[in-house]
């Protein structure tokens, strides 16, 4: 499954890497801790987040992972944004809050990591 | 923002007294007291930690030793390896404004240690702790937790460039209990006395600045 199958799926909206919705999706990761992303992100994870500040991409960029998408109609800050376009970072937005978008993206076959 | 170059600015735009605080780490402080000494400036040794939360908190000493004791506590409980295509070459440099050794921690990290501890080891070893931009929502003590926990031993709380004077007593009228300052959190020279505060003390010190914070003794936070 990748980002594109997720957008139209979903219906969210496309914030920045329009371009790189092609990603093959691995699987998903949920956290609004940057530290817990770094010790537990897998590449090609969708990051499922709250947070809508320019740190992100670097973590993503970091990690490699296939997206970010912000929950509850967020939408990343321009400086975000910005920064997302220069890594190749695509960022999505659902109007779902995160628990009932996980659960969505379960059931259609994207499975977070068994713990270490 | 080397050395010799930051004292020349914050002496260019009129400042008496600035802190160095870099993400987990000191190991620039004495380089910049040096410059400072040198300069005339006075430059207090300092860290902006970040708890396991993920809330900023800088932590403020007067001797160089007190706030080395700060870094080892923090560094025992920092995980991880810089990465630096992502995050940028950690640089360590002497008073000569020279490059002198790379740290290799992931300095941008969160450390293992819940807020209140970090508060706690501050104050044990006599620094100032002010909970960092609480203004803003990213690594913010309000950010992330969305009220201050009572009894948590802050001496104050800082306001970003962000947000005015005004709108921060408006917006924060319930931690009025604590004094707020105001920082540039200059990464770049040409933020360096971008914004400030403005204390009535006897002398440029730590203690100073915590007994002001806590309006003892006739000094104080001045308004702006």
């Amino acid at each position: 499954m990748t980002l594109s199958d997720l957008v139209k799926s979903f219906g969210l909206t496309i914030e920045a890497g329009r371009d790189r919705l092609r990603e093959e999706v691995t699987g998903g990761y949920a956290s609004d801790l940057l530290s817990d992303v770094i010790a537990h992100g897998r590449k090609g994870n969708v990051w499922i987040t709250i947070q809508t500040h320019p740190n992100i991409v670097a973590v993503a960029t970091m990690k490699e992972l296939s997206g970010i998408v912000l929950t509850g109609g967020r939408q990343p800050e321009a400086e975000t944004v910005q920064k997302a376009e220069q890594e190749g970072i695509p960022i999505l937005s659902s109007p779902l809050f995160t628990f009932e978008l996980i659960g969505r993206l379960y059931q259609m076959g994207i499975l977070g990591m068994s713990p270490c | 923002m080397r050395p010799r170059a930051v004292v020349k600015q914050a002496l260019a735009m009129g400042l008496d007294m600035i802190a160095i605080c870099d993400h987990n780490s000191a190991e620039n402080a004495a380089s910049f007291m040096g410059a400072g000494s040198e300069g005339g400036l006075t430059v207090l040794p300092g860290m902006e930690v970040t708890s396991k939360e993920e809330i900023h908190l800088i932590a403020l000493f007067s001797k160089h030793e007190d706030c080395m004791a700060l870094q080892d506590f923090i560094y025992r409980n920092l995980p991880g390896e810089n990465v630096e295509n992502v995050f940028g070459r950690q640089t360590k440099v002497n008073e000569k404004d020279e490059t002198i050794g790379i740290n290799r921690k992931m300095l941008i990290g969160a450390t293992l240690l819940p807020i209140e501890q970090i508060v706690s080891v501050v104050g044990s070893l006599g620094g100032v702790a002010i909970a960092s931009h609480i203004d803003r929502q990213a690594f913010s003590l309000l950010g992330q937790l969305g009220f201050i926990p009572e009894g948590i031993a802050l001496d104050g709380l800082e306001i970003s460039p962000r947000t005015s004077e005004e709108e921060a007593r408006g917006r924060f009228h319930p931690y009025r209990r604590f004094s707020f300052v105001r920082s540039s959190d200059a990464h770049y020279l040409r933020d360096i006395g971008k914004s400030f505060t403005h204390f009535l003390l006897d002398k440029t010190t730590a203690e100073e600045v915590k007994m002001a914070l806590h309006r003892q003794e006739g000094r104080k936070v001045m308004e702006q």
